[in-house]
């Protein structure tokens, strides 16, 4: 009758005795504490989560910060005790969204494949070749440009120049330089269509 | 600090979270002691 009546009694303290009672060393104080305020804070933090192992986690790492600094006594927010859990749980959910944007999480549905997450950005052999394939057409066609706008178009694709270079060694203005240019691929578009030749990869 | 819980998280509030959980939090604080000594407090956690 005694324990129970404790019991009651530790119920009906607020959270500011819990804490004091907890620091000095009331195990019970926490078990009070953590059933008090759980369904709020696990609440708080699915809101923001939405996965249950995961909130879990946050959960569990809250109180483990709240019983590592009440153990430690650099707890100072006296009479606010909740509204400081929620905020260590709020950092923490910050930490979990910023843990996930480096590294994605995948769930496993049982079918899970490795490589539907794991893609290979690398051109396969096939593409490569097409590419080659591609880029041969595309000088193939080039050599039919006007003499101008073929060798502004050489000197800015294949020799990266910029225009002012080509201004130069071309003894033409910039301008002129980009009009050759323009013109030169408005008319390599021109040779394509008219010659039906596909370029896509 | 207000703003951080505008939102209303009373639909969730029925969840709880695992016995387990509650019961590891439980076991760690009752494990753990921090034994200060002069200026440095020692960390202990007792299986």
């Amino acid at each position: 009758m005694v324990l129970k009546s404790n019991v009651m009694n530790t119920k009906s303290l607020s959270d500011a005795q819990l804490v004091s009672n907890y620091i000095s060393g009331d195990e019970n104080s926490l078990s009070v504490l953590i059933n008090r305020h759980q369904a709020r804070l696990y609440g708080f933090i699915f809101s923001k989560i939405q996965d249950r192992d995961a909130t879990e986690d946050v959960f569990q790492d809250t109180f483990i910060k709240v019983i590592n600094t009440l153990k430690r006594g650099k707890y100072n927010e006296q009479g606010k005790f909740l509204p400081w859990v929620m905020r260590i749980s709020h950092n923490l959910v910050i930490d979990y969204f910023r843990k996930n944007k480096r590294m994605p999480k995948f769930k496993n549905k049982g079918d899970f494949d490795i490589f539907s997450v794991l893609s290979d950005e690398s051109p396969n052999a096939e593409n490569k070749i097409v590419e080659s394939q591609i880029a041969d057409h595309v000088r193939i066609l080039l050599e039919e440009l006007p003499e101008d706008q073929k060798v502004v178009i050489k000197m800015r694709i294949y020799q990266d120049m910029s225009f002012k270079e080509i201004s130069e060694n071309t003894n033409v203005s910039i301008n002129t330089a980009l009009g050759r240019m323009r013109y030169g691929l408005i008319n390599l578009r021109k040779m394509i269509d008219n010659h039906n030749i596909s370029l896509i990869n | 600090m207000a703003k951080l819980y505008p939102e209303n998280t009373s639909n969730f509030e029925q969840l709880k979270p695992r016995k387990e959980t509650i019961r590891f939090l439980l076991d760690y604080s009752r494990a753990l002691k921090v034994i200060p000594l002069k200026k440095i407090s020692f960390e202990m956690s007792l299986n």
